[in-house]
């Protein structure tokens, strides 16, 4: 029907882009959609593959074994180190994280992280005045992590432990964050 | 011969359109105030960047983005490869020169109001040049794998991390895993190397098309105003009656300036030689203070400086804020005066924003805030601090080392900023003041109750009575009858003075 009507109607008559517009405008229709069903198709891998690198609260985490527990006198705070868990190759030195172990009485314990709860630099421990002092915008905290002075938020984040064959065993393997403590 | 030669040429511009490009841009017309000294400064900008281009490609040919082998990749930059040092050093040098030539492209504009109508969006895509370019800042100071870099990558951990719900997954989207580590470094490098020069380059083409289609700012005349029903006929028939072509009449200025800029930074490379690489980026090395590149000192500072409760607010809000208003700026200010004589406030608003930034960036230099770690160590006591003194005395002096008072407190101009110096706090505070702000700590001081016996406590506030003047009245405790506590004093300033003799 439409194909008789095309041979008598003129080139330029009204009537014929009456006709041909419905399908100039499907087909702008049919390649948008197409478009659109292949840039989700293309884009939902490629987000997965950028977003993998979040992982739910404890994803990343397990327990670290830091050493014997006589590598950690009583009364004695030492900086400690192990191999991050999730790593790789490439990371070279950067996976070896410092912690500092705070062996009270007997098999009491208290770890924290390197990280100033401020803005994360790493925190010295000073065993003559028993404080641990950040070098970058002053924070101070006491013996048993909690903040002492400057502009920490919070005491200093602390890693959970158990004692386990004679190895004491931290559960760590994230950069502690305010809202991400170790 | 030359005829046919003449022939090929026409027919090249012919395809390719090279005159009709040129007159549209290189020979565009622009006013003939523009040709300024004032106006060097984003053709500077432009300059700096296509150094960094071209610098930076030759540094990737050998830079190892790796967080094992980046740190060795500079060193055999610095030291092995043939002028890899002088490459190092032109690629600082020309990110100082850009931010540098940049903040002063945009105070300029600022202040001559080319910022208004119709070139609102010229302004806009200038500040997120600008932003851009401060990412590039970040990101090539974390390129340059070393203990800064590594600490600075916690700092801003450490911020994002703040953001309510969403920090956690912020935090690991920007390290690209939980710790600082290798994907780390290859997402800093991908975005230094790929995608801001990327959209740098997109945005500067943006840049430039609306410099050359809405036209140069003309030199601003003091009451001549800006109105939308008039300017851009006005400036036609400026363009018309005193235009010029920008090549070869108005590009003189630029062209000096640029060399001016490409001495400059060659010189200071080839003087100055490259940045770094500082310590090596091992986390178990904690005995290093992390600082960062001058151009965020300022931040360091404010960081530092602000009262506690206030921070995360400020630290989340403020740069969107800031980033607001810039982008306001043309909204705020559309039309009107345009010469920096008739806009007091602009011209107050920027003397008042760099003497703040400066002042931030000033203290940024030598950080009064942060405890100086090792001055207990080898800060030296005044010898007049020690003469004549008892021994609980020089006790005294010795637990103000031992105890790491003088890491934050200096005597003598030696020790730390962080507290008061505390040569003249006998003066403020009585023994027994003393003795309690030592043990109980207050304000931004830790008690050291736990940590000292009574003996040490004793000697440390004995040695503070000894340090002011002996013309200097000791802190008296006003609930004493005045007549005693004068009487104590001249005892006490006598024996001072005899202990000095």
């Amino acid at each position: 029907m439409a194909v008789k009507e095309l041979e008598v109607i003129s080139e330029t008559s009204p009537e014929r882009l009456h006709i041909e517009m419905p399908r100039r405008a499907f087909l702008l229709k049919l390649g948008f959609l197409l478009n659109g069903i292949a840039a989700t198709l293309v884009s939902v891998p490629a987000l997965g593959y950028l977003l993998s690198s979040y992982r739910k609260e404890g994803g990343f985490t397990s327990w670290i074994a830091l050493g014997s527990l006589a590598t950690f006198p009583e009364n004695q705070t030492r900086l400690a180190k192990f191999r991050n868990p999730y790593t790789h190759e490439w990371d070279g030195q950067t996976a070896d994280i410092p912690c500092w172990v705070r062996r009270m009485d007997g098999d009491k314990f208290q770890i924290f992280a390197i990280n100033c709860t401020h803005l994360g630099c790493p925190v010295r421990w000073f065993q003559e005045s028993h404080l641990f002092m950040c070098p970058c915008h002053g924070g101070a905290f006491y013996e048993d992590g909690s903040h002492a002075s400057g502009p920490p938020p919070r005491g200093l984040y602390e890693y959970k432990y158990k004692i386990e064959n004679g190895q004491l065993w931290i559960h760590g393997g994230q950069l502690p964050t305010l809202n991400q403590p170790a | 011969m030359i005829e046919r030669l003449r022939k090929i040429a026409i027919w090249i511009d012919d395809r390719i359109y090279i005159s009709k490009i040129y007159t549209a841009t290189a020979g565009h017309t622009v006013p003939r105030t523009s040709g300024s000294w004032f106006y060097v400064f984003g053709s500077g900008t432009l300059l700096c960047f296509m150094i960094q281009i071209v610098t930076g490609i030759c540094l990737a040919l050998v830079y190892v983005p790796s967080a094992s082998q980046a740190y060795t990749s500079l060193e055999y930059l610095n030291y092995q490869q043939q002028l890899g040092w002088f490459l190092r050093a032109m690629h600082n040098w020309g990110s100082n020169f850009m931010v540098a030539i940049m903040l002063a492209h945009l105070i300029q504009v600022f202040l001559f109001g080319a910022f208004k109508y119709p070139r609102e969006m010229t302004w806009i895509s200038g500040v997120v040049l600008l932003l851009f370019t401060l990412g590039m800042a970040f990101t090539g100071q974390v390129l340059r794998f070393d203990q800064d870099a590594y600490w600075g990558l916690g700092i801003g951990a450490a911020m994002a991390g703040r953001v309510p719900l969403l920090g956690p997954a912020i935090v690991h989207m920007m390290l690209g895993g939980p710790i600082i580590a290798g994907q780390t470094l290859s997402r800093f490098f991908t975005l230094h190397v790929f995608v801001i020069p990327g959209t740098i380059i997109a945005i500067v083409s943006m840049h430039l098309r609306l410099v050359l289609t809405k036209g140069i700012n003309e030199y601003p005349v003091p009451g001549k105003l800006v109105t939308k029903e008039t300017y851009i006929k006005d400036y036609e028939a400026g363009l018309k009656k005193n235009g010029v072509p920008f090549f070869p009449k108005a590009i003189s200025k630029d062209l000096i300036f640029s060399g001016l800029v490409l001495l400059g930074i060659t010189f200071c490379a080839a003087y100055f030689g490259p940045e770094g690489p500082h310590g090596i980026p091992d986390p178990t090395q904690i005995n290093t203070a992390p600082k960062p590149d001058f151009f965020f000192l300022w931040l360091y500072g404010v960081l530092s400086l602000m009262p506690d409760y206030l921070e995360t607010v400020v630290m989340l809000t403020a740069p969107f804020i800031v980033i607001g208003i810039l982008f306001a700026v043309p909204f705020i200010s559309n039309t009107g005066e345009k010469s920096p004589r008739r806009r007091p406030v602009a011209v107050l608003s920027v003397v008042l924003i760099f003497i703040v930034l400066g002042a931030f960036n000033y203290l940024g230099t030598y950080a009064p805030w942060s405890p100086k770690m090792e001055a207990w160590t080898n800060a030296a006591t005044p010898i007049n601090y020690l003469e004549g003194r008892s021994p609980l005395e020089r006790q005294g002096a010795l637990v103000f080392h031992n105890k790491q008072c003088i890491n934050c407190h200096s005597i003598g101009g030696e020790g730390g900023l962080r507290g008061p110096a505390l040569d003249r706090v006998a003066t403020r505070l009585t023994s027994d003041q003393l003795v309690r702000q030592v043990i109980q700590g207050s304000g931004n001081m830790p008690a050291y109750g736990k940590n000292l016996t009574p003996a040490e406590v004793a000697a440390v506030v004995s040695f503070m009575q000894t340090l002011h003047k002996p013309n200097e009245v000791p802190a008296r405790d006003a609930t004493q009858p005045e007549q005693k506590a004068k009487q104590n004093q001249r005892d006490a300033s006598a024996q001072a003075a005899l202990a000095r003799k």
